[in-house]
């Protein structure tokens, strides 16, 4: 910290306001393309996994991705590495 | 063929109703004959800002269930031989509309030669603002340069590119674009605001108007006279230019650059 830091213009907070927005958006936009219980099943999914298995937030990714001319829910998990 | 212009944001506050007020009083000082609806049943407040408030006999909801004609219940404005305002209901039924009701209405406005109706939506996500979008043409999406703002606009232009009767049907899509409202130019020049090309980045759309942060605005609510009517303000020249770039003319953006008046100028409001 230099001891004119104090002079300097206030932080860029549009900045940080601009990735905020682009990571939240990228976020809701691939959820929007699915159905509306995704983000309930992938909630209710991680708490039966935690069940048994400590794994974090974000472990299960829940989409739903077209195969040919079928919907296919892809449901992946990431368990911990083991200590 | 009438142009059915819907003009939303998802957030409340933002501007959607001094906009539709601005932009019909604009089209209609360029001669076109055009219709503004509001679609906030409950919350009836279109009227104020045109000015017209005290001659709401009939409204959107009485048309709709057969109470009145459509002839009665458009209220002419006062200063534009060509301009009609539609009033919300203040019912507290929100099924009060209905999507062949709305339709019906638009196709009538459209029969009786109509060039433009603008749809004046409702906040939300809910019924209103959804059958404000679902028969549009063109939708202006009012932001502010504020985080909520635009992530409720990002929820909105979902919405216009899937749940209208053009995404519908595959005639094409809802033509969007946005209209900035309170910018600060002097507030983005020291990074505290998003800027135009901020905004622009995160929506992926183009703006068709920038209207600067302005005490104008309020001043023209309290009168009841749209702030496009105030051509001395940089409000209204702002909105007017948006009214020109909606009807095809192009024209560079103003008061998007910081004021360099010098402190005396200021001083003695030169």
């Amino acid at each position: 910290m230099g001891m004119f830091d104090f002079l300097r213009a206030k932080k860029n907070t549009a900045s940080i306001a601009k990735d905020r927005l682009r990571i939240i958006i990228a976020q809701e936009r691939s959820n929007l393309g699915g159905p509306d219980y995704l983000p309930l099943l992938r909630r209710e999914l991680l708490e039966v996994i935690r069940k048994y298995v400590s794994v974090d937030a974000d472990a299960v990714k829940v989409d739903v991705v077209k195969d040919g001319e079928h919907d296919v829910l892809d449901i992946s998990v990431a368990l911990p590495e083991r200590a | 063929m009438a142009e059915i212009i819907v003009v939303t944001s998802g957030k409340g506050g933002v501007g959607k109703t001094t906009t539709s007020a601005s932009l019909a009083c604009g089209l209609a000082r360029r001669g076109k004959k055009v219709a503004v609806i509001d679609f906030d049943v409950g919350l009836r407040n279109l009227d104020l800002i045109m000015g017209c408030e005290r001659r709401v006999v009939y409204d959107f909801v009485n048309v709709i269930q057969g109470e009145a004609t459509l002839k009665q219940a458009l209220i002419k404005d006062k200063r534009f031989d060509t301009l009609f305002i539609l009033a919300a209901s203040q019912t507290r039924d929100k099924d009060a509309l209905s999507t062949e009701g709305v339709e019906k209405v638009l196709k009538d406005l459209a029969d009786d030669g109509f060039d433009y109706i603008v749809c004046d939506s409702p906040a939300g996500i809910e019924k209103g603002a959804f059958l404000a979008m679902y028969f549009a043409d063109q939708a202006v999406v009012v932001v502010n340069p504020e985080v909520s703002s635009v992530r409720d606009s990002d929820r909105i232009l979902g919405l216009l590119a899937s749940k209208t009767r053009k995404a519908e049907s595959s005639e094409g899509e809802v033509k969007a674009s946005l209209l900035l409202t309170r910018y600060s130019p002097s507030r983005v020049e020291t990074g505290e605001m998003l800027s135009i090309t901020d905004v622009e980045e995160v929506l992926g759309l183009k703006t068709i108007g920038v209207v600067p942060e302005s005490t104008d605005v309020l001043n023209a609510s309290n009168k009841g006279e749209p702030v496009i009517l105030d051509l001395e303000s940089n409000a209204g020249q702002a909105y007017d230019d948006a009214v020109a770039r909606l009807m095809g003319e192009d024209r560079p953006m103003r008061f998007t650059q910081p004021d360099r008046k010098g402190f005396f100028n200021k001083l003695f409001g030169g």
